[in-house]
């Protein structure tokens, strides 16, 4: 097996694109990443996507973008698993240069929100994520799965409601300053407690924005890096794990099983701890997601995930720094696309190009994305140059 | 240069409104449909009576215009009726308007139909029709008795109500024109085929792309090319949706709240539709001094947004109190509950 390196980014930023269709989003990101790493063709193209049959009426979106990306005829295939499937496309993408199959290689997440025109349509869509005979038949949504989650989680840990919203006001004051991000403003404790219930308690502040947005990175051989760029950003680990879609199969469900399996391989593979990662991109599709999941990956005790936001360790200079870039919460959660924007953030942060959003000395970086509730979760470890 | 002016001057020789008496609050559409939680857009919206239509909306507003411009009916010479509700498929409503009021049978006659914007195009026509030589008056008329699907949002604001003004020359008016432009493009944001009953819309795309794109770019660009900017106005109106939309329309124009806050009628009357700004204009007419500038741009969904710029006259004193003012049909209100709503807007249909 080879090493794999990451030696160009690129990125759309992410919000309501109405004068962009998916192809558009996607070449744009793609052609950014290929002059980021000086190349002008790879060998293959994957490419991460939830929705594009279901909200645009387009399947077969890999070959559609190779080609107009100016790749026609190189390998090019898409790669869907829910939420999550912007990681599972780096993971295929890792398999391949890995393997030795393939030299270089296009990892692009893209998705077009806005093409589901009613909020009702984008909530249908994103059910298709969760069990579609035990749960989405009933009624429930992902935000009211979440929402059961949420309940239970303040009911055993005797939290409340507010106790939630220092995931939010980290996100938002991140993304202040994040050009790409879809809601770069900063919002308070008070508009958090504030804010609209989508399904009690889970509020319009506690859920990622869903939106168009498209991102892409290059990856070669470890070795062939240096040829590239001095700011190649090595993948030391890489892992998928799954676990059942629906919430009531699971064996705990506020442990996220899923999480944990991949976080443990991924340290594996990198030979290293939870203590060692100095930032993670959590996937903050809603507040307790990131709770469970800083639990889950061994950054706090169970039930003490919101205690960790509270005492100020998500911050940038705290601890474990979440949501660097605003996260999904406030960057934006275009959700196929969202995994790969999770990398493209890490690799700012570890070549020391994130600006005022800086993690000091940040050496390793993780970043989690999950499908669903939690029945995929893909986990990578990336190392500064 | 694209703003468009007449050869000869035209303005505004009377004007007209009506609301109906009965009021829908909003938060009894909460109650039936989401239990009374969410936001409101606004407090209440007109909702016209069992024998109330587009029709006789647009008779009673063009009654008053005529009070107002004590003119002879049969001098004017076009009777235009712009509304997404006429009440006939085919079958004018501008001759019933224009039978009604005495303006038959030496009279042009024409529905126009473009979404909320329909009542400002018939004033646009009129004044070519009127800039140009070919009449000394004509009567423009923008109504609507607008049908919102129910649980749907929009039935919050849809409302009912209308106006009408008699154009002629500027030496007769009380307030003229400085120019008019209109920006246009081709946008699916809001539409009904002629089968079914409601409109569809594009949620967040009737925002920002629709919206706003055409009420900015049409207000803008006349004010640029009129060289004007909007401390040299006294007052603007912008089409009504909901309450934000026109109060952001001004922040980003450049106007204050103060100076939108005459014209403001939506929380109170609801989204009059073809007859929104047009209605927000009869509020600020009826309180204006001479010498005020006044902006309206008006948006219709498909989309367009159609922009004018007027100046009072000394004339404005005398032909004012001929006919009752806005704020008289806004406070003359009776509250409906959803049921008699629902009787009164035929939404139950039974065979």
């Amino acid at each position: 097996m080879r090493d794999v390196s990451i030696i160009g980014i690129g990125q759309t930023r992410v919000g309501e694109h109405w004068d962009k269709s998916l192809r558009q989003l996607a070449v744009e990101a793609i052609l950014a990443a290929l002059s980021d790493a000086g190349l002008e063709r790879a060998d293959a193209l994957y490419v991460g996507n939830m929705l594009s049959g279901e909200v645009s009426g387009q399947e077969h979106v890999a070959a559609l973008i190779a080609d107009f990306a100016g790749l026609r005829g190189i390998e090019a295939v898409k790669v869907e698993a829910a939420e999550s499937s912007g990681a599972a496309a780096l993971r295929l993408g890792y398999m391949a240069v890995a393997s030795g199959l393939m030299d270089t290689v296009i990892v692009c997440g893209v998705e077009k929100m806005t093409d589901a025109v009613s909020s009702a349509t984008a909530s249908a869509a994103l059910a298709l994520a969760v069990d579609s005979d035990y749960e989405t038949l009933h009624g429930l949504s992902l935000a009211a799965l979440n929402a059961l989650l949420m309940r239970r989680y303040m009911h055993e840990y005797s939290v409340k409601r507010e106790d939630f919203a220092p995931f939010t006001v980290n996100a938002h004051r991140n993304a202040a300053s994040n050009p790409y991000a879809m809601f770069p403003r900063p919002v308070t404790t008070e508009a958090f407690m504030k804010a609209p219930m989508i399904a009690d308690p889970v509020s319009l502040m506690d859920s990622a924005p869903l939106a168009d947005g498209a991102a892409a990175i290059v990856l070669c051989p470890g070795h062939r890096a240096r040829g590239f760029t001095a700011g190649a950003v090595r993948i030391v680990a890489s892992a998928v794990a799954t676990d059942s879609l629906a919430i009531h199969d699971r064996r705990d469900p506020l442990f996220l099983e899923g999480a944990y399996l991949s976080a443990q391989r991924a340290y594996q593979q990198a030979d290293v701890g939870s203590v060692d990662i100095d930032l993670f991109e959590v996937h903050d599709a809603f507040t307790i997601t990131a709770a469970l999941s800083l639990e889950a990956c061994g950054f706090a005790q169970r039930g003490q995930g919101v205690h960790l936001a509270q005492e100020g360790e998500i911050a940038l200079d705290g601890r474990i720094p979440i949501c660097t870039m605003g996260g999904l919460k406030a960057r934006g959660n275009p959700v196929g696309a969202t995994g790969v924007y999770q990398i493209v953030e890490l690799v700012e942060q570890l070549r020391g190009q994130a600006g005022v959003n800086q993690v000091k000395g940040a050496r390793l970086g993780m970043a989690q994305s999950i499908g669903g509730t939690g029945g995929t979760v893909i986990t990578h470890i990336l190392e500064a140059p | 240069m694209t703003i468009m002016k007449p050869i000869r001057e035209v303005g505004i020789i009377g004007y007209g409104a009506y609301v109906p008496r009965y009021r829908l609050p909003a938060s009894e559409i909460a109650r039936i449909w989401t239990e009374g939680q969410g936001g409101l857009p606004i407090k209440e919206k007109a909702v016209a009576g069992l024998d109330e239509d587009t029709v006789t909306i647009s008779i009673e507003a063009a009654r008053n215009a005529l009070k107002r411009a004590s003119i002879n009916p049969w001098e004017i010479r076009a009777v235009w009726v712009g509304s997404e509700s006429h009440p006939y498929a085919v079958k004018p409503t501008s001759t019933i308007v224009a039978e009604a009021i005495g303006a038959t049978t030496d009279v042009q006659a024409a529905d126009f139909e473009f979404a909320c914007k329909a009542g400002t195009e018939t004033i646009q026509a009129a004044i070519g029709f009127v800039g140009s030589g070919m009449t000394r008056y004509a009567l423009g008329i923008g109504a609507d008795t607008a049908q919102g699907r129910p649980g749907d949002a929009l039935e919050y604001t849809t409302g009912c109500g209308g106006a009408a003004y008699v154009i002629g020359p500027r030496e007769e008016s009380l307030a003229y024109f400085e120019g008019t432009y209109s920006y246009v493009s081709d946008m699916p944001d809001f539409f009904r085929r002629p089968y079914e009953r409601y409109p569809q819309h594009g949620s967040r795309f009737t925002g920002e792309p629709a919206y706003f794109t055409h009420v900015l770019a049409a207000g803008q660009h006349l004010m640029d090319e009129l060289g004007y900017t909007a401390a040299d106005y006294t007052a603007a109106v912008f089409h009504q949706p909901n309450t934000r939309f026109p109060q952001e329309a001004a922040r980003q124009l450049g106007f204050t709240p103060e100076q939108i806050e005459v014209g403001l009628l939506v929380p109170l009357v609801g989204n009059i539709y073809a007859g929104s700004s047009m209605l927000g204009l009869t509020a600020i007419l009826d309180e204006a001094s001479p010498a005020d500038r006044i902006l309206l741009v008006s948006y219709g969904s498909g989309a367009g947004s159609d922009a004018f710029s007027l100046v009072v006259t000394e004339l404005i004193g005398e032909r004012r109190d001929r006919a009752p003012c806005t704020r008289d049909y806004i406070a003359r209100h009776k509250k409906v509950d959803y049921a008699a709503y629902v009787r009164y807007r035929k939404k139950l249909q039974m065979h």
